[in-house]
C-alpha cells in the first residue's frame, strides 16, 4: 500500500485515490481544428516510462482535490507532488 | 403521520447495549445542521462567513475550530483548500450563512440529511476506529483541532476528534453499514 | 521422551490431545511437535511424491515434514506441528503433502487493525529485545512483534546467560519493561508475513488458537496488523539448515540447533543416541547441551580437517568421538533412523542424526522490503546488502550469530531506528559471555554414486539426482531449475531447502554459488489463512450496502432486493403466490394503467452552483445546459472525450447561478470526480462549485395516469393541472406536509412527478403516498420494463463504452450551435461515421412468447454457416411487456437503423429464434400519454 503525499492532507494511503492517467495532457485549444489523426493523437496516445512519470491523482476520498505526482513506475517511489497549476519540479 | 428519521435510527437499541461497559460510549447525534461551505478562502466572503459562524474559517489542512456553546455551538471542519463542512445543532444557521456569503462567489448547501453523525467515545474509542481506519489516530498526530476524510471500514467519513471521542460522519446511505461494522468490532470491548 | 526436569512447560498440568487416532497427553508449552516427540512418536507425515516416512525435522515454521491437519475443535489444513501450541482437546492427523479445508463455515471472528510506529522491531530474541529496548529507552513509539507466545527466541533454547541471567529470564524481564511503557506495544504469536511499500508490514496475530475449546467466542481468532512503520529493525534470527547425503530424509534425522531447542524449552529428547553432523561451532554447543539433557552423543562427525574451538576441547573432554575431517555418508534405518554410516567406515547405531549444514540469516521480509542480498562467502550465506527502504537487520538476520555480537547489534540498530523520531539516549548493551570460535564451513554435498535419497527439499520430495536432471537438460538458472524440479514451492517455500538447492547447481555447474545469483522473496513469509486476510469483510459486511431512507418499508413490505452498486433496491414486490414474472406484470399494468411509486433515491445529485455553471454544463453535456430557465428540467447526456457515452440523467435549474444534476445510480462518484478533474485541471478560471447532495434527498418516481390525482391529494397547494405543472418543469410545494421539490419527468412515458424531499422525511413521504391506498409500489425490474418499452436506454447496460450517442438515436440530444463540448471532436471521426456502427434497436421475438436472454448474439440466416458467423450484435436488455402483450428486447445490432422490419436470429441455445428488428421505441412513439 502505497503511501501518497497529497499536497493538502499530507501522506495517505493509496487506496483513498483515483489515478488520471498522465499529467499534462492538455485539452486542445480547439479541437475542430485538428485533424482526425492530431485528435487520435489527444485521445488514445500516452507516454508509458520505466522511471519517473508526471501523472494525475486525485484525493478522492478526501479534499476531491486532482494533483500531479512524480513517480518512478519501477519502484513506485513518488519523486514529489505539486498542485494543479503549479509548474512540474524538476525530479530529483 | 410518521415522523422524520434519522439514518441510524434503528441502530439505537444496540449502541446503547454496547455502551453499558466502561469501554465504549456509541451513539447516533441524529439531525444536526451540516452546511457545505466552498468559497475563496483569501476573498472577503470568506472573512464575513467566519463573522457569521462567530469563528474564522480554518485555512490549515486537516484542522477543525470550535466554538460558542449550547445551541450557538459550531463546528467548522476544512474538507479542502476552499471548502468547510459547518456541523451545528439543529435549527438553522442557512440563511446566516447566506447572508454573509451574500451575492459574491461561493455556494452554501444544505448537506444536514447528506451524512449523519456518529459518536464513538470512551477509552477504546481510538482502539475501535483503528480496526478499519489507516489514519494514525495517536493524540500526539490526531487530537483536538485536527479532522480528516478518510475511510473507516468501507464508509469514506469526515473524523472529528473530540476529548473524549471521535465524532463519524458518514454519509446516510452507508449509516447502517457503518453501524454494523462498529458493533461487530466492539463485541471485544463490550463482552 | 520426556525429560526428568528442564524446559518451559508447566508440568503440573496435563493436556490431553489426539494424533492420528491415539490418545497422548502433554503441558501446557507444549507445542504439538514437542509433544508428539516427548510421546515418542517418530513419523508424522507420509511424503507427497514418494510416500516414505517423515519425521519432526525443526523446532519452528521452518520445519518441511510435519505438517498436520488440525480436526478439532475446527478442521484446518496443513499447520506445521512445531508452531501448533498445544490445548487441552486438540485432535490431529498426520498428511501426505495435502491437507483438506473445512465443509462448513468457520465460526470464529477475525479481524485487523492498524497500527503506527516510529519504530517496529521483528523478532524478540536476543538482538530484537535489545533493539525494541534501545529504541523504547528514547521514548520513541515501539512495535515489537514476534511470533512465538513468549519473547526470547533463541535464548528460550540454550542455556546462555544475559546480564548475569538466565537469557530466558533477562528475555521475560526485558519484555515485561517494554509492555510496561505507554508507547511500546509488545505482539506475542505475531508473525510479520508481508513488507510493502512505503514501510507498510502486515502481520497475522493469533490470539485463540492455542486456547481451544476454550476460545472466548467475542475475541478475534486471527488479527492482521496493518503496520505503518518510520524504521523498521529485522531481528528475525537464521534458520539452521540441513545438508544433503543419503537416507536425510529418514525420521530421527533432525537440524541440531531443533533438538537443543526440544531438550532445553520444551525438557523432551526427541532420541537416545545420536550422531552429530556438522561443520560449525555452534552444533557442537549443540551436542554438548544434549549431552548433559541425557542424550548418548556417540559421536560428532565434522568435514572440517582440525575443529579446534573451545566447544571441540570439551567434547573430547566428555569423551565424544570427533570425527574430524569426516562425513556421514548414509542415515540407514527402516522407517526411523537406526544406524549411522561414516567416511571413516563407521557404522555408529544411533536413533538421532542431528545435522548443521550452517545457519541461514531469516532475510524474507529483507528482500520484500525491495533489498537486495549478497552472498557472504565466509559464512556460506545470504546476507542483506541495502534496501531503499527505511530498515535494517540486525543480528543473525545479517548474520552475526554469537549472543555478545546479537546483543550489540539489536542495541546499535535500535537506537539508530528510534533517532529518526526522538533525540539519542544513550543506552548500555546487555551483557554475555564472548566465546571464540572456530571459522564455520559451508558443507552441502555428501558425494555419492547414487544421488536419488540425498534430498535437498523434503516437502516437496526434491533430490539431488532431481536437480542434477534439471541441470543436465542444460538448465542453467536457480529459478528455472525450482521451476523444473519444484524445489522451493512447497508450503514451507523452502525455507531450509532454498539455499541448499542453489549450493547443489552451483556444485553441478562446477560455479561458486555467489555467481547464481539469488532469488527474491515474496511475500506471505509463511501461509495466512484467508480468513485471516479478510477479517471482517465478509458475510454481510463483505462490501457496504448502501440503502435508501426508505428501505424499512420496503425489507417490511415484502420487497425482494436488486444490487446496483452498492446500493440495495427494491426488485418486486411480490404478493403471495406470485412470481417474478406475474409481480412484475401487474407492477407495470399499475404503472400503465393506475398509480405506481417507485423509490428513486439512488440517483447520484450533485449542486452545480456558481457564476458560470450553466457555462460549465455546456462544456460537459452534449446539449445546451445555459439556456435552461429556472424553473425547467432538461434531460442530457455526457460523454467522453472519444464520443462514447459516459452518463446520462436530467439537469434542473434552480436558480440562475445553481443547477442541480442527476447522474444514474451505479454512476454517481465517477460523475462527480470527473466532473471536478474538469473543473479543477482544465478550466479553473470557471466559477463553478459542485457538492455531492445525492443522499440529502429522498426521491420518489410517481408514475402513472392517476398520479396527478394522487399528488392534487397530498400537495393541495401545489397547482398540479397540464398548463400549471407542465412536463419538464419542476416546482417547490408541501408534500404529505413536507417541503419537496417536484419535478414533472418521466422515465416510463407516462405521465409522472419526481418527488424530493430531504432523507429524514423519507420514509414520512412514502408513507403518506402508501396510506392513500391507490398506489402501487414498484421495484426496478418494472422501471426497465417500462423505459424498454419506451426505448430508454440504460447507460452501462444498453451502452458499453463503444456506443455514442447517435448510435442510440439520441442525435437530438447533441447539439449542433455549442462550438465545442467533451466529446464533439470526435463524432466527426471517421469510425464514428460509420454507417455499420453498432446501432439500438428494437427486437420483436416471431414467437411473442419466447423471451431472449440478455446477451444473445445476433446473426443473418437462420441457419449456421461455417464458423467464424458474422455477428451483427447483441440483446442488451429483453422483457415480457404486459403492454405491449409479447415479449420484446433491445439490442445493439450493426447498421441497425437501417434494419428495421429485418428478420434476424438468435441463437439460443440449440435453436435459432427469428426475430424482427424495429425502432427502439415501441410503446406509445407518439408520446401521447406523458401528459396524463
Amino acid at each position: 500500500m502505497l503511501l501518497i503525499p497529497c499536497p493538502w492532507c499530507g501522506p495517505r494511503e493509496e487506496a483513498e485515490f483515483h489515478y488520471g492517467g498522465q499529467a499534462h495532457v492538455a485539452y486542445p485549444e480547439d479541437p475542430a481544428a485538428l485533424s482526425d489523426e492530431e485528435w487520435a493523437r489527444y485521445l488514445f496516445f500516452r507516454d508509458n516510462p520505466k522511471g519517473v512519470f508526471a501523472e494525475r491523482w486525485s484525493h478522492s476520498a478526501g479534499c476531491r482535490r486532482w494533483f500531479n505526482a512524480l513517480r518512478d513506475t519501477a519502484t513506485n517511489q513518488i519523486h514529489g507532488v505539486y498542485r494543479v497549476g503549479e509548474p512540474r519540479p524538476v525530479a530529483s | 403521520m410518521a415522523e422524520r428519521r434519522s439514518p441510524a435510527a434503528a441502530y439505537a437499541g444496540r449502541f446503547e447495549a454496547a455502551s453499558r461497559g466502561e469501554a465504549l460510549r456509541l451513539a447516533e447525534l441524529p439531525f444536526l445542521t451540516q452546511i457545505d461551505v466552498r468559497v475563496d478562502p483569501s476573498s472577503p466572503a470568506a472573512g464575513d462567513i467566519g463573522d457569521a459562524l462567530g469563528v474564522p474559517l480554518p485555512v490549515e489542512p486537516g484542522t477543525a475550530v470550535r466554538a460558542g456553546s449550547g445551541a450557538d455551538e459550531v463546528t467548522v471542519a476544512w474538507l479542502g483548500p476552499d471548502e468547510w463542512l459547518v456541523v451545528a445543532p439543529e435549527g438553522h444557521r442557512l440563511e446566516l450563512l447566506r447572508k454573509g456569503l451574500g451575492d459574491r462567489h461561493g455556494s452554501i448547501v444544505d448537506v444536514s440529511a447528506q451524512r449523519t453523525t456518529l459518536l464513538v467515545a470512551g477509552p477504546r474509542a481510538r482502539d475501535l476506529l483503528a480496526h478499519g481506519c489507516a489514519l494514525d489516530l495517536h493524540p500526539s498526530v490526531f487530537g483536538p483541532g485536527a479532522c480528516a476524510q478518510t475511510t473507516l471500514a468501507r464508509a469514506q467519513v469526515v473524523l472529528i476528534p473530540r476529548e473524549d471521542g471521535f465524532l463519524v460522519l458518514v454519509r446516510s446511505s452507508f449509516a447502517a453499514y457503518l453501524a454494523e461494522w462498529l458493533l461487530d468490532a466492539a463485541a471485544e470491548y463490550v463482552a | 521422551m520426556r525429560r526428568d526436569g528442564g524446559g518451559r512447560i508447566d508440568r503440573s498440568r496435563e493436556l490431553r490431545f489426539r494424533f492420528d487416532g491415539q490418545e497422548y497427553t502433554g503441558h501446557p508449552g507444549d507445542t504439538l511437535a514437542s509433544a508428539l516427540l516427548a510421546n515418542g512418536v517418530r513419523r508424522v507425515a507420509t511424503s507427497v511424491r514418494l510416500g516414505r516416512p517423515r519425521g519432526i525435522f525443526a523446532a519452528g515454521g521452518e520445519e518441511p515434514n510435519a505438517v498436520v491437519q488440525i480436526e478439532e475443535p475446527f478442521p484446518e489444513p496443513m499447520l506445521p506441528a512445531t508452531t501448533v501450541e498445544l490445548y487441552d482437546g486438540l485432535v490431529a492427523s498426520s498428511l501426505a503433502g495435502q491437507g483438506r479445508l473445512a465443509a462448513g463455515p468457520d465460526p470464529a471472528r477475525y479481524d485487523a487493525v492498524h497500527a503506527h510506529c516510529d519504530v517496529l522491531v521483528v523478532g524478540a530474541g536476543p538482538a530484537g529485545l535489545a533493539a525494541a529496548r534501545a529504541a523504547a529507552a528514547t521514548g520513541a513509539r515501539v512495535i515489537l512483534a514476534d511470533d512465538q507466545p513468549e519473547p526470547g527466541g533463541s535464548l528460550l533454547g540454550s542455556r546462555d546467560e544475559v546480564d548475569g541471567v538466565p537469557g530466558a529470564d533477562w528475555a521475560a524481564a526485558t519484555a515485561a519493561d517494554l509492555e510496561g511503557r505507554p508507547e511500546v506495544r509488545v505482539l506475542r504469536r505475531t508473525t510479520v508475513f508481508g513488507y510493502y511499500d512505503d514501510n507498510y508490514l502486515v502481520a497475522v496475530e493469533r490470539r485463540t488458537n492455542h486456547l481451544g475449546a476454550a476460545a472466548p467466542a467475542h475475541m478475534a481468532r486471527e488479527r492482521i496488523w496493518r503496520i505503518r512503520a518510520r524504521r523498521v529493525v529485522l531481528a528475525t534470527g537464521a534458520h539452521e539448515r540441513p545438508i544433503a547425503f543419503a537416507g536425510n530424509d529418514l525420521p530421527g534425522v533432525m537440524l541440531a540447533g531443533a533438538a537443543r531447542t526440544y531438550a532445553t524449552r520444551y525438557g523432551v529428547l526427541p532420541g537416545r543416541r545420536a550422531v552429530v553432523f556438522a561443520a560449525n561451532d555452534g552444533a557442537h554447543a549443540a551436542a554438548l547441551d544434549l549431552a548433559d539433557a541425557g542424550v548418548d552423543v556417540a559421536a560428532v562427525v565434522d568435514p572440517r580437517p582440525a575443529p579446534g574451538g573451545p566447544w571441540a576441547a570439551r567434547l573430547r573432554e566428555r569423551g565424544v568421538e570427533l570425527l574430524a575431517g569426516h562425513v556421514v555418508t548414509a542415515a540407514r534405518g527402516d522407517g526411523q533412523v537406526s544406524s549411522v554410516e561414516t567416511s571413516s567406515g563407521a557404522s555408529i547405531d544411533a536413533d538421532l542424526l542431528l545435522v548443521s549444514g550452517g545457519w541461514n540469516p531469516v532475510v524474507h521480509l529483507y528482500s520484500q522490503s525491495g533489498g537486495t542480498l549478497r552472498y557472504d562467502e565466509t559464512i556460506g550465506t545470504l546476507v542483506p546488502d541495502g534496501s531503499g527502504q527505511a530498515v535494517e537487520a540486525a543480528g543473525a538476520a545479517r548474520g552475526v550469530f554469537a549472543l555478545p555480537g546479537c546483543l550489540a547489534d539489536g542495541t546499535g540498530a535500535g537506537a539508530r531506528a528510534a533517532s529518526a523520531s526522538r533525540p539519542a539516549r544513550p543506552v548500555d548493551v546487555p551483557r554475555a559471555e564472548e566465546t571464540a570460535e572456530d571459522a564455520p564451513l559451508a558443507y552441502w554435498l555428501v558425494p555419492a554414486a547414487d544421488y536419488t535419497e540425498h534430498f535437498v527439499d523434503l516437502q516437496r520430495d526434491v533430490t539431488v539426482a532431481d536437480v542434477h536432471r534439471a541441470t543436465g537438460a542444460g538448465l542453467r538458472s536457480v529459478e528455472h531449475v525450482k521451476r523444473y524440479t519444484t524445489a522451493g514451492t512447497a508450503h514451507d517455500q523452502g525455507k531450509t531447502s532454498g539455499l541448499l538447492t542453489s549450493a547443489v547447481v552451483a556444485e553441478a555447474l562446477g560455479v561458486p554459488v555467489a555467481e547464481l545469483g539469488t532469488t527474491t522473496f515474496r511475500a506471505p513469509y509463511q501461509p495466512v489463512s484467508f480468513a485471516a486476510l479478510a477479517g471482517r469483510d465478509r458475510g454481510a459486511l463483505h462490501d457496504p450496502v448502501r440503502v435508501t431512507a426508505l428501505h424499512e418499508w420496503h425489507v417490511a413490505n415484502g420487497a425482494l432486493f436488486e444490487n446496483v452498486g452498492q446500493w440495495k433496491r427494491p426488485w418486486y414486490y411480490p404478493r403471495p403466490g406470485e412470481d417474478m414474472e406475474a409481480a412484475v406484470l401487474r407492477e407495470c399494468a399499475a404503472a400503465r394503467e393506475g398509480v405506481a411509486a417507485m423509490d428513486a433515491s439512488t440517483l447520484g445529485k450533485i449542486d452545480v452552483i456558481g457564476p458560470d455553471a450553466g457555462e460549465f454544463l455546456d462544456r460537459l453535456y452534449t446539449n445546451l445546459m445555459s439556456s435552461l430557465k429556472v424553473g425547467s428540467v432538461r434531460y442530457g447526456v455526457m460523454c467522453r472525450p472519444d464520443g462514447m457515452v459516459f452518463d446520462d440523467g436530467t439537469v434542473i435549474r434552480v436558480a440562475d447561478d445553481h443547477f442541480l444534476v442527476t447522474t444514474t445510480t451505479g454512476n454517481a462518484a465517477a460523475v462527480l470526480d470527473w466532473m471536478e478533474e474538469w473543473l479543477q485541471t482544465e478550466w479553473p478560471w470557471l466559477r463553478v462549485h459542485l457538492t455531492s447532495v445525492t443522499e440529502q434527498w429522498a426521491t420518489v418516481a410517481l408514475v402513472g395516469p392517476g398520479s396527478r390525482e394522487v399528488l392534487a391529494g397530498l400537495a393541495p397547494g401545489l397547482a398540479v393541472g397540464v398548463d400549471d405543472f407542465p412536463f419538464m418543469t419542476w416546482r417547490e410545494a408541501e408534500v404529505a406536509g413536507v417541503p419537496a421539490r417536484v419535478c414533472r419527468i418521466s422515465f416510463s412515458g407516462e405521465l409522472a412527478f419526481e418527488i424530493n424531499v430531504t432523507s429524514w422525511d423519507g420514509l414520512r413521504l412514502w408513507t403518506a403516498i402508501m396510506d392513500t391506498g391507490l398506489v402501487t409500489p414498484y421495484g426496478t425490474e418494472t422501471m426497465h420494463v417500462l423505459r424498454a418499452e419506451k426505448g430508454y436506454p440504460i447507460v452501462g447496460q444498453d451502452t458499453d463504452g463503444t456506443v455514442t450517442p447517435h448510435d442510440l438515436g439520441m442525435s437530438w440530444v447533441v447539439s449542433k450551435k455549442k462550438p465545442d463540448f467533451v466529446g464533439k471532436r470526435s463524432f466527426s471521426r471517421a469510425d464514428t461515421m460509420r454507417a455499420d456502427r453498432k446501432q439500438l434497436v428494437g427486437l420483436l421475438p416471431e414467437d411473442p412468447e419466447v423471451l431472449l436472454p440478455e446477451g444473445t448474439h445476433l446473426v443473418a440466416t437462420g441457419t449456421l454457416p461455417e464458423p467464424p458467423v458474422p455477428m451483427l450484435g447483441h440483446v442488451t436488455s429483453s422483457y415480457r411487456s404486459a403492454a405491449l402483450g409479447r415479449t420484446f428486447a433491445l439490442a445493439l445490432v450493426r447498421g441497425g437503423q437501417g434494419r428495421h422490419g429485418e428478420r434476424l436470429y438468435a441463437p439460443v441455445g440449440d435453436t435459432l429464434v427469428p426475430v424482427t428488428v424495429t425502432s427502439h421505441v415501441l410503446y406509445d412513439p407518439e408520446g401521447a400519454r406523458r401528459d396524463g
